[in-house]
């Protein structure tokens, strides 16, 4: 329902030294209508120019301190609220390739109401 | 003065407020121009700090309504059945859960709960107490494609009727009356990529009301739908015309209506929901309670259109006033 605006596009930097970068992050929010408890994140997929990049290179802070994905899942006392930005940090040697690349994010949600996992799925070109 | 109240639930306005373009409170002040004060409220939207919420948050709640005018109208629960990956909630937490969400009902001064419709009517009969304690009404949401007299929806109908409870109920959203396929879900599937052929037959069979799979395998099968293609026929499986003539017999059980809409034409008329045939049976059954506008077009227009929820749902008014008023003198 909010699929095109997830990733936030001029929020992508990169991390670590500026000679030697560790990893990129960038902004998103949460593809809902509604707020939600951390743990029925699933799965936030990064990829670049379609490649997915592994789950454990992904941190994801809300505003209260960064988190693995799986510990994301056993995360009971932390909300990810209606709107609000949260960062994503990719560990990535030399950070986000040079030049136009394709960022993807789908975020796949546990809503209890549906039978089936929600997947919300953005796509943006980047230039670093 | 009508026994219909207006209203609007904060879910219409999803679009501006998840870009930060709207406030809670331009959301209300705009429904209190519109003569809606009635207000609906998602805790898990509007309330950031959602389940912990102080006194100070309901004062500056209450203050905010009574600058404006406005009041609560109804609560919209969630329940996070599936929160843990290894395993559902229990039967007690599910309670649990509900009964956190009657309380802070009641400390927010509502009377209405909009209970998701998957929630077992068993579990429901167990908040009853609670709920008749606080005053607070558990209005199970029947919302397509199931409809009211759906053998689910009698579950809880069996339950309230059992327990001789005001308390339980039920609480329509008005997407259950789509009499004609919306125009602006067919523009989206077409920009996917969807023939206007293929289209004008989905839309054809929904006119008359041929039962969905018969459209799902032609345009699967027989015409090798493409993957908008199909996905558009398969939207026909939450597509149902319930008989407005059967809300008299339901009109007991609800207090609050969330009225449900995906696009307003620019002459004040719904191309797809058929209120001018339920607001008359409304009007009719002498139910008194609020039509809370719930715009949820958002998601078929934002690909190519400005999304603009406030012209939407003054239209949704003008509608309202209109039918209301027309209904109104017919019977008088």
């Amino acid at each position: 329902m909010f699929d095109k605006y997830i990733i936030d596009p001029a929020s992508v930097q990169n991390i670590g030294p500026a000679n030697a970068p560790t990893g990129f992050s960038f902004t998103t929010k949460l593809g809902y209508y509604r707020g939600l408890g951390l743990s029925m994140v699933e799965d936030l997929k990064v990829s670049i120019d379609d490649e997915a990049l592994p789950r454990e290179a992904v941190l994801f802070d809300e505003g209260q301190g960064p988190l693995t994905l799986d510990e994301m899942e056993e995360t009971f006392d932390r909300r990810w609220a209606f709107g609000a930005p949260a960062t994503i940090a990719v560990a990535l040697e030399g950070g986000f390739p040079k030049g136009e690349h394709k960022l993807t994010l789908q975020q796949r949600l546990r809503i209890s109401y549906m039978p089936f996992p929600s997947f919300n799925n953005d796509e943006k070109v980047i230039s670093l | 003065m009508s026994k219909i109240k207006r209203g609007i639930s904060l879910y219409s306005f999803q679009e501006e407020m998840f870009l930060g373009r709207m406030s809670v409170e331009d959301v209300v002040a705009f429904g209190a121009q519109l003569g809606a004060k009635g207000i609906e409220i998602l805790p898990e939207q509007n309330m950031p700090t959602f389940p912990n919420i102080t006194d100070q948050q309901i004062g500056e709640w209450r203050d905010m309504l009574a600058r404006h005018g406005a009041h609560f109208t109804c609560y919209d629960m969630f329940l996070d059945t599936k929160r843990r990956k290894d395993r559902l909630m229990s039967d007690e937490e599910q309670v649990e859960s509900i009964h956190r969400d009657l309380a802070l009902c009641n400390r927010l001064g509502i009377k209405n709960m909009r209970i998701l419709i998957f929630v077992r009517p068993d579990i429901l009969e167990r908040c009853v107490p609670l709920a008749e304690k606080l005053d607070v009404h558990m209005g199970v949401e029947v919302h397509a494609p199931w409809y009211l007299d759906h053998a689910w929806i009698l579950r809880t109908i069996e339950v309230a009727d059992r327990l001789k409870t005001k308390h339980l109920g039920i609480l329509p959203d008005m997407g259950i009356f789509m009499k004609h396929y919306p125009p602006a879900f067919r523009a989206r599937f077409e920009r996917q990529g969807a023939r206007p052929e293929v289209t004008q037959f989905i839309v054809d069979q929904h006119e008359q009301k041929v039962m969905c799979e018969y459209t799902i395998y032609e345009v699967a099968v027989k015409m090798q739908g493409n993957k908008a293609e199909v996905a558009m026929a398969e939207t026909l499986r939450h597509a149902p015309y319930a008989n407005p003539r059967r809300i008299g017999d339901f009109a007991p059980y609800f207090r609050h209506i969330q009225a449900k809409f995906y696009e307003m034409n620019e002459d004040y008329t719904d191309p797809a929901l058929a209120y001018d045939e339920v607001i008359p049976e409304l009007v009719k059954a002498g139910w008194e309670g609020t039509l809370s506008s719930e715009y949820e077009g958002n998601r078929w227009i934002q690909d190519v259109h400005e999304v603009d929820s406030r012209e939407q749902v003054r239209r949704q008014h003008v509608m309202f006033e209109r039918l209301i008023a027309k209904a109104e003198a017919e019977l008088a």
